[in-house]
């Protein structure tokens, strides 16, 4: 998973409404109507927040017409050899940088 | 130099995470309860940065970290509490999303000296595997995941 594909996974987590759709959505499809029934939101406010989780693969539309059920998408969430790869490469990042700030106090303690 | 990490799954409730680092422990734990120094270096994908990062290092002291996607504007953050804390040697604390209560996962660092260096072994403890997983997919700590359940939780009720 890429660094835009990660950025896109945090950006549609990062939102207690669209965390409350994949909640929802874990136990089991539904349209954009039951979805969008606990919120005092409007049909098109929830259809933006399910964009922005399509956008990050999170969830899936089916292709029947008449009501197009909103899934949990198997991909970012589901395949073990790619999750232990996100997260490790998030860490990585945030270690990398661990490692320059350690490097910054050693030379502050040899002064 | 870099040192691998280790990322291991021990069993159904647990995230290890394990790196070395060229610093003596003193120097680790340092760097992991300042928050000057916290907020240079935990911070996810790139493009994020983190506006608030409050520490109070002590037993029942809490901490506060935000982040912020500087282009979007997203904002998204993380609370605890401090339940054990061994100078230089380990760190236990709750974590939770900051727009809920209660809902916590564990998290624990331990701080070890190896040879002239140290070794970090980071561990997250969650209630279900369901969330463990969901955590590992989406690289986030735990509070997010856990924050799912409780959500759910609110719309069976409200169902």
């Amino acid at each position: 998973m890429d660094n835009a594909q990660l950025d896109a996974t945090f950006t549609a987590l990062a939102d207690p409404t669209r965390r409350a759709i994949l909640a929802r959505l874990a136990r089991g499809q539904a349209s954009v109507t039951e979805l969008a029934a606990p919120f005092d939101m409007s049909q098109p406010a929830i259809s933006k927040h399910l964009k922005v989780l399509e956008r990050a693969g999170l969830v899936s539309r089916g292709r029947d017409a008449q009501r197009r059920p909103v899934r949990l998408e198997a991909g970012p969430m589901g395949e073990a050899a790619g999750w232990l790869e996100t997260y490790r490469r998030l860490w990585e990042g945030n270690f990398a940088r661990l490692d320059d700030v350690l490097a910054e106090l050693k030379a502050q303690d040899n002064n | 130099m870099a040192h691998d990490l280790d990322v291991e799954t021990p069993n159904d409730l647990e995230i290890h995470l394990i790196r070395r680092f060229d610093a003596l422990p003193r120097l680790v734990f340092e760097a992991l309860t300042r928050p000057d120094l916290v907020r240079r270096w935990l911070l996810g994908p790139d493009g994020w940065s983190m506006p608030v990062c409050e520490i109070d290092l002590r037993v029942g002291g809490a901490y506060h970290y935000r982040w912020r996607n500087d282009e979007s504007g997203q904002e998204f953050g993380f609370v605890g509490e401090f339940k054990e804390i061994e100078p230089f040697g380990r760190i236990v604390n709750s974590e939770r999303p900051d727009d809920q209560d209660g809902g916590d996962s564990l998290v624990i660092n331990l701080i070890e000296a190896e040879g002239s260096g140290t070794k970090l072994t980071l561990i997250q403890q969650f209630e279900t595997k369901a969330l463990r997983d969901m955590v590992l997919a989406t690289g986030m700590a735990g509070g997010v995941a856990r924050s799912y359940e409780r959500l759910d939780e609110v719309l069976v009720e409200t169902a």
